[in-house]
């Protein structure tokens, strides 16, 4: 009889319920559209920069990563290898050997990243193929290249042409090879789209003098959160000559401005709560005002201030889930639109964001963790504004209330 | 003839360390089962002040209000309210009904608080609404009845916790003279027919010609304690 009292009270008057759910609704909306939307974009870009080309961690020789040459190399490791790959939530490894190098063709030069791999691993690891614009996958052992359209470009290399590289190998000598390209690789990124050229490890191996040796074993995860609990397991568990770093770790600079973009949302979910918060306090504050009386009443004839609070309590709760419920409903909708239709911006604004490194590209992700966050996070709002009513009912004195 | 209500040496003041008002000043006052009184006088001579400290509502300044052998004064205030839910009825001038629920649920809310059955609930719900000549009006709302209904209403919840005695703060003073003698004439029936004691407080005639004890507050001091008739005009 409580619940159906409170639910029948917030209909007393329907239209101001109508007006604060409305604006509850407004709120949970614009919530849950923002951090989808804001998560769905640093998703893209985590797995464009990140699944792509660094995967979620690596295994390098110990200090490899403040020291990328060869001398911080290692010596490809069965042991190691079965190690990493039998570490709970890793779903794939890949061996790179990885050098800076001049490209050259003609008259162009340019500088590169080379990357040494084994096909069939960077294939599991990365889909590699998925990203071939014309041309074939490269195959274990076999001579060629497969180029990033952007370095193609700047060189003004086609599919089938000949790539020239220089580098220092691993004994100080000078590393030169000349290779064919045997397809062109397009990437979200523009940063790896400029500068990345694949070639099967051996061949690697072979022009840097560096047989059997590998620069980083990257790792796949079947799910991106997994990743803390591989990385301890990982830094626990492998012989201290070796290091293992995450994403975060290896591009701090990401992970940093994603943290502060979040830490922006944040703020401005705040202002956002913090207006309706106002809403729903001044419904509140309404409904205590218009029901002293009744409040006094109900007191007087024998029902306990906790229990007439409970009843303020739950017309609180029913009034903000409701609102709640209905923006859940409508963003429902648009969150899925915004994931299968991402926004996509062109002209100017594209290039800035590809100046940066960014693709210009704005999916929303679709979690029923971001519903149901913004769901509590409104409720918790309704909760804590209920405790002003709540405790001016607990100090009811029946007497006055009535003569109110 | 068993005590209902023995009020002894009941003063209120307001305002006791500015300036004093004395609402009720050493009233004495005893009410058996079953008695039909009705407690008038004056605007501001303390009738509904007396009613509150009776109800347990207000606490006196002065004195002790015993019900049916308990001193209301020394409960504390949570077991002041269950005490009122189990041992007082009230019916207010405005009706004071929950506007959201029907007139049954009205009634059946009291029982709910005292966690009474269900079973228990739905039979008295119905003999009480009967009683007050609503059965046809279980599931209206109480802006749908008129004055009169809602105060019949009223009753049936005051009589809904089977409580010791019922408290009325002029119950007729918003009724017109039809629905004001309907009201009386079913708590006249309670009065007689079980036992049920009434203390009115009230400036209505119609209500002062129908007690069988008049009791006249005057600034705060019963002036006068006698039967009705006494004193009619």
């Amino acid at each position: 009889m409580l619940l159906k009292l409170a639910w029948r009270n917030i209909w007393r008057n329907r239209n101001r319920s109508l007006i604060t759910m409305s604006a509850i609704a407004s709120a949970v909306l614009l919530a849950v559209a923002t951090v989808s939307l804001q998560q769905g974009v640093w998703e893209h870009l985590i797995k464009n920069l990140v699944s792509l080309y660094t995967g979620y961690a690596q295994v390098h020789a110990k200090g490899y990563w403040d020291e990328q040459t060869l001398e911080n190399s290692f010596e490809i490791d069965k042991t190691v290898e079965q190690q990493v790959a039998g570490t709970p939530g890793v779903n794939a490894i890949a061996h790179r050997l990885e050098s800076f190098a001049l490209a050259s063709s003609g008259d162009k030069t340019r500088g590169c990243l080379v990357v040494g791999i084994n096909p069939a691993e960077e294939e599991n690891l990365t889909r590699l193929s998925a990203k071939i614009q014309s041309g074939s996958m490269l195959e274990s052992g076999q001579d060629g290249a497969l180029v990033a359209e952007g370095l193609a470009e700047k060189l003004n290399l086609a599919l089938g042409d000949t790539l020239v590289l220089l580098t220092q190998g691993y004994y100080g000598s000078t590393a030169a090879m000349k290779t064919p390209i045997r397809g062109l690789l397009h990437f979200g990124s523009p940063e790896l789209n400029n500068q990345i050229a694949y070639i099967p490890i051996q061949l690697a191996q072979y022009w840097l003098d560096a047989p059997d040796r590998a620069t980083s074993l990257v790792v796949g995860l079947e799910q991106a959160e997994d990743l803390p609990a591989v990385a301890r397991s990982l830094k626990k568990s492998l012989p201290k000559t070796y290091e293992a770093l995450t994403w975060k770790e290896m591009m701090p600079e990401i992970n940093q401005h994603i943290e502060a973009d979040s830490a922006g949302m944040y703020i401005m979910l705040g202002v956002l709560y913090m207006l309706i918060s106002f809403g729903i306090f001044s419904t509140l504050l309404m409904m205590l005002a218009e029901r002293q009386r009744e409040f006094g009443m109900l007191n007087a004839l024998g029902m306990q201030p906790w229990s007439i609070a409970r009843v303020v309590l739950a017309e609180t709760v029913f009034l903000t889930l409701c609102g709640s419920l209905a923006g859940l409903l409508l963003s429902y909708p648009l969150v899925w639109y915004l994931a299968e239709n991402p926004i996509q911006l062109g002209g100017d604004m594209a290039e800035i964001y590809e100046k940066f490194g960014f693709e210009a590209i704005f999916p929303a992700t679709v979690k029923a963790k971001i519903f149901v966050e913004q769901t509590l996070v409104v409720l918790s709002v309704g909760l804590v504004l209920a405790v002003y009513p709540v405790w001016r009912v607990l100090r009811l004195n029946a007497v006055e209330a009535m003569r109110n | 003839m068993q005590t209902v209500i023995d009020a002894h040496n009941i003063s209120k003041v307001y305002n006791p360390d500015t300036i004093p008002v004395h609402a009720v000043n050493s009233v004495h006052l005893h009410l058996n089962r079953g008695e039909f009184t009705a407690l008038v006088g004056p605007s501001g001579s303390g009738k509904t002040t007396l009613l509150n400290i009776i109800g347990g509502l207000d606490a006196p300044t002065e004195g002790q209000v015993v019900i049916n052998g308990i001193n209301i004064s020394e409960l504390k205030p949570n077991q002041l309210i269950n005490f009122r839910l189990h041992n007082i009825g009230f019916v207010f001038q405005a009706f004071n009904l929950i506007p959201v629920l029907t007139a049954s649920e009205n009634v059946e809310f009291i029982m709910l608080l005292q966690k009474r059955p269900k079973a228990e609930r739905t039979r008295r719900v119905h003999e009480l609404l009967a009683s007050v000549g609503l059965s046809d009006k279980l599931n209206v709302r109480p802006s749908q009845l008129s004055g009169g209904q809602q105060q019949r209403v009223a009753v049936a919840r005051a009589l809904a916790s089977r409580p010791q005695f019922i408290l009325a703060d002029e119950p007729t003073a918003n009724l017109d003279s039809h629905s004001a003698a309907t009201l009386l004439d079913i708590m006249e029936k309670m009065n007689r027919e079980e036992a049920i004691t009434f203390l009115f407080s009230t400036h209505d005639q119609r209500v002062i010609d129908r007690a069988r004890r008049v009791i006249t507050l005057v600034d705060g001091r019963i002036e006068n304690d006698s039967a009705a008739t006494q004193i009619r005009h």
